[in-house]
């Protein structure tokens, strides 16, 4: 369906070409669905993203369970267009509409103790047929580092081209960090929990030395089975460089400073 | 029905279900329906290209395409001596030849997408890449491999090579390892439901030749 009052962000990636609606829709990754990129369209048809309740507690002063419609009445929404990496070396352009994880994290009041947000996606197996495989340790989880969420950059993504997520990427709410590889933004959130030590992810759990907690873009730094210097935009026939923290490195170089990306890839 | 296929695909009126009198086929006829039998899948993929089936992500679906159908060709090929000798079938052993170099077609095909559409001839990445990701060394080393085997499947080279032609060509054995471990060290997470499958058909086959060399 149609997002109503979506207003257009200033912190929105301008002057690139966008991906149709049907790259971004028929070519994923959400193992839940089944392992090929086609799997998510072709097996989420029975997945219901309504009635949806994400429970947020941990470190937090006002833990709770808050309806899709709690959010989307609380919080404005924005679309922010931003490029998506995929660690697996290819990309896209992808506007999103959604809104800012800090001013959910605003409402929950994390506590002095907060450090981490812990993410869980939801875990149907009625619904979800690839969750009959021990691809991953399921439920997926994600992780960020606190002050990672509350950047001004990292959003809740309801939509995308002004409508409501399909289910295939990540309905009905799902986290979108532009600056880390695809699969930190986790699909579908049924929980976000505030912690005191860094949280467990399931890519993590499942090769530690290919997918480190942090995974933010780096061409420098090769993932063991594919370099990561180059990408291939969807669309495009040549490969192009990719960029350091992809492309966001005004915004958030900060937050790693004096951090040695290397070791904490 | 199955009787009529059997003698038709074998050339043998007493199979399992002995029934006589049905038309036979000679190597000669049965080639051309294993040079379409080969072929289809390629056809099946230029359609898809041509009439824009393919993902957002063309060219890894011609690497995967072409690298899966490398490797069960390859296993197609590696099955023409068990069949000969469970079913007493020695006419399909004219066909092996023609399967082996179809499977270094498909592995050209599978090699030359890496090259020319995935890497555009950049020779600076595709050294990194036989260097540090050992998928693709040992891809290519299955390559390297099959190399040699294909140039001297000729009869001329069979001739001249005797007794040792034989000896080169079980090296066709190291080149199967090295596909299925090629599609272990690719896929991701802790699927491994291809590459399982793929190796325990070359363990079968494997099995019923130690069978047969033990006895």
């Amino acid at each position: 369906a149609a997002l109503a009052n979506v207003r257009k962000s200033p912190l929105s990636t301008t002057g690139e070409k966008l991906n149709p609606l049907e790259d971004i829709t028929s070519y994923n990754n959400y193992y839940e669905f089944g392992t090929d990129k086609s799997d998510p369209r072709a097996n989420s048809g029975r997945f219901k993203p309504a009635p949806w309740t994400v429970k947020i507690d941990g470190e937090v002063g006002k833990p709770g369970d808050y309806t899709l419609e709690d959010l989307l009445q609380r919080f404005p929404l924005e679309e922010r267009i931003y490029r998506l990496r995929c660690v697996e070396g290819w990309s896209m352009v992808i506007p999103w509409v959604g809104f800012p994880l800090r001013d959910l994290l605003k409402v929950v009041e994390p506590s002095a103790k907060a450090k981490f947000v812990e993410f869980t996606t939801v875990q149907r197996p009625s619904e979800m047929p690839g969750l009959r495989y021990p691809v991953l340790e399921w439920p997926y989880r994600e992780g960020l580092r606190l002050d990672e969420a509350q950047h001004p950059l990292t959003i809740m993504a309801v939509g995308l081209y002004g409508k409501t997520l399909l289910n295939q990427n990540g309905a009905p709410l799902r986290l979108v960090v532009p600056w880390k590889y695809g699969f930190k933004s986790i699909k579908s959130i049924v929980r976000i929990r505030l912690t005191t030590g860094q949280p467990q992810t399931s890519w993590n759990l499942s090769a530690p030395e290919e997918y480190g907690f942090y995974s933010n873009v780096n061409p420098q730094v090769d993932h063991p089975r594919w370099s990561q210097a180059r990408e291939r935009r969807l669309g495009e026939f040549l490969r192009r460089e990719t960029l350091m923290f992809n492309g966001y490195g005004d915004q958030v170089a900060g937050l790693y400073r004096g951090l040695d990306l290397k070791r904490n890839f | 029905m199955t009787a009529a296929l059997w003698a038709v695909v074998t050339g043998r009126t007493d199979g399992p279900l002995g029934e006589r009198s049905l038309p036979s086929m000679t190597p000669r006829q049965a080639k051309p329906i294993i040079w379409l039998l080969c072929l289809t899948p390629l056809a099946w993929l230029v359609y898809r290209v041509v009439s824009g089936r393919l993902s957002a992500n063309p060219i890894d679906d011609i690497t995967d395409f072409t690298g899966q159908w490398s490797l069960r060709l390859l296993l197609v090929s590696l099955s023409v001596t068990p069949i000969r000798r469970l079913a007493g079938w020695n006419g399909i052993i004219q066909w092996r030849r023609l399967l082996g170099l179809f499977t270094f077609f498909y592995v050209c095909l599978h090699l030359s997408t890496y090259v020319v559409l995935d890497q555009f001839f950049d020779p600076t990445s595709i050294v990194a890449d036989i260097a540090k990701r050992r998928y693709i060394t040992v891809g290519l080393t299955g390559f390297l491999i099959l190399l040699p085997l294909a140039i001297t499947s000729t009869t001329g080279w069979i001739r001249r090579l005797g007794r040792r032609w034989q000896r080169l060509h079980r090296f066709v054995y190291l080149a199967a390892v090295c596909g299925v471990i090629h599609l272990l060290w690719i896929v991701k997470g802790d699927d491994l439901r291809e590459p399982a499958l793929y190796g325990s058909i070359l363990a079968v086959l494997m099995a019923i030749r130690a069978y047969y060399w033990t006895r």
